[in-house]
């Protein structure tokens, strides 16, 4: 057999073909947080219209009546932003082949992940008002909601890439778990911050 | 425009110039709201013509050395109708001669956008690899070392598929004459001397003149 057919033989089933840019995977988590986006940019599509068909009536956003917890969500967002660094920490050491340090970050990032739900669901009992008073409280809610709902699948998918961590998997090769979790929780913390900027400092 | 979330480095990366953003929008609001507004309008502007830009300007595929004997040189060639060419065959040939070669072909699976689109993909390939079969046939015949397979339907994206698992020396990429081939009226040559570092020669095959 000449060298370069030897180079390229093939035994089996024909490879998969596809692109080199991108792997299927990660590809997958790219359509499925652009489904993601469309779904928040209705949420907040809902809440500027809210917020500009009723800010003319007194001149304040939001109503007189409401007070939104603006320092809590700011530790909150201080604790997400942290989380980011935290399940960076785990991907870069994995890579590096760095077991303590993947571990350490994925506990990090899903014990700071929870304190941030804990905290939500905290706010949640003491802001005062619920879904049934006004358009913005139900728009506020929503929004939040809809986060926080993405909170808890972004710990489910941090718990199963802990215990996997646990048990011995991923490599320096083969990580792609931590890969597209971090993917999926970094975009996780960027909704939260065009949230906080849009929902609770604007 | 490349993807912000391609890897988990870049979308860590890409929430911090979110937080850089949603920061001068904020600040702009507490001044003034319009100039919040105008903040939020030329930051937003800014990042679709940087992302724009960036996407065009992608630098050049990395090529790294390769790892077998150093007298051996490596021919990729691309082609699509024209891969079985006398004018392609006479220069692989001449570039062959006189030293230890193996040449590796690429023929795209050359497809219709809307098909491209629905996968539909089959019949296009079956078309590639009766051509890649025809000159691998031709390349023998006349004692080239050849090997091939079947790349993307974009000719640039099968290009850099083969040099980043074949690693070649140089690159040939043969075409129809200007004017007939729709490959130069794309620029692919063009686009493929920027993008990868190979050194590149381009092939005119004129099949009609053959023929005739």
């Amino acid at each position: 057999m000449s060298a370069a057919a030897e180079a390229h033989d093939h035994h089996g089933p024909p490879p998969i073909h596809y692109s080199s840019r991108v792997s299927p995977s990660v590809l997958g988590m790219f359509l499925f947080i652009a489904s993601e986006i469309m779904l928040f940019g209705s949420f907040f599509t809902v809440y500027f219209f809210d917020r500009v068909v009723n800010h003319g009536v007194n001149g304040h956003w939001p109503p007189p009546q409401f007070h939104r917890p603006v320092f809590l969500a700011f530790i909150n967002t201080l604790i997400l932003v942290t989380s980011s660094g935290t399940i960076h920490w785990a991907t870069t050491s994995i890579k590096k082949g760095n077991r303590t340090g993947m571990k350490a970050g994925l506990v990090l990032t899903f014990l700071m992940g929870l304190s941030f739900l804990l905290t939500q669901v905290a706010e949640y009992h003491r802001l005062g008002f619920n879904t049934g008073d006004t358009s913005f409280a139900a728009t506020f809610i929503g929004l939040t909601g809809l986060h926080a709902a993405h909170v808890f699948v972004g710990l489910t998918i941090l718990l199963i890439m802990t215990i996997r961590a646990f048990r011995g998997h991923f490599s320096p090769e083969h990580h792609h778990g931590i890969e597209i979790g971090g993917i999926y929780w970094h975009f996780v913390d960027v909704m939260w911050i065009v949230v906080f900027v849009t929902v609770y400092l604007l | 425009m490349k993807n912000p979330f391609r890897s988990e480095g870049d979308a860590f990366r890409f929430l911090w110039l979110v937080i850089g953003y949603g920061a001068l929008i904020v600040i702009g609001s507490w001044i003034n709201t319009w100039l919040g507004l105008a903040v939020f309008v030329v930051l937003t502007a800014l990042a679709a013509w940087w992302g724009v830009l960036r996407g065009r300007g992608e630098g050049p595929v990395k090529h790294a050395p390769v790892p077998g004997p150093a007298d051996e040189h490596r021919i990729l060639v691309v082609a699509n109708e024209t891969v079985g060419g006398p004018e392609l065959i006479t220069e692989v040939r001449g570039r062959a001669q006189g030293r230890r070669a193996i040449v590796f072909v690429v023929a795209p699976a050359l497809n219709s956008p809307l098909k491209t689109w629905t996968s539909d993909e089959d019949g296009a390939r079956v078309t590639a690899q009766e051509r890649l079969d025809a000159s691998l046939v031709s390349m023998r015949s006349v004692g080239l070392d050849a090997a091939g397979e079947i790349g993307d339907g974009d000719p640039v994206q099968a290009l850099e598929d083969a040099i980043r698992t074949f690693r070649p020396d140089e690159v040939i990429v043969s075409t129809h004459p200007p004017g007939r081939s729709l490959w130069l009226e794309r620029g692919v040559v063009e686009r493929a001397r920027e993008r990868f570092e190979v050194p590149l020669t381009h092939v005119v095959v004129d099949l009609d003149a053959d023929r005739h």
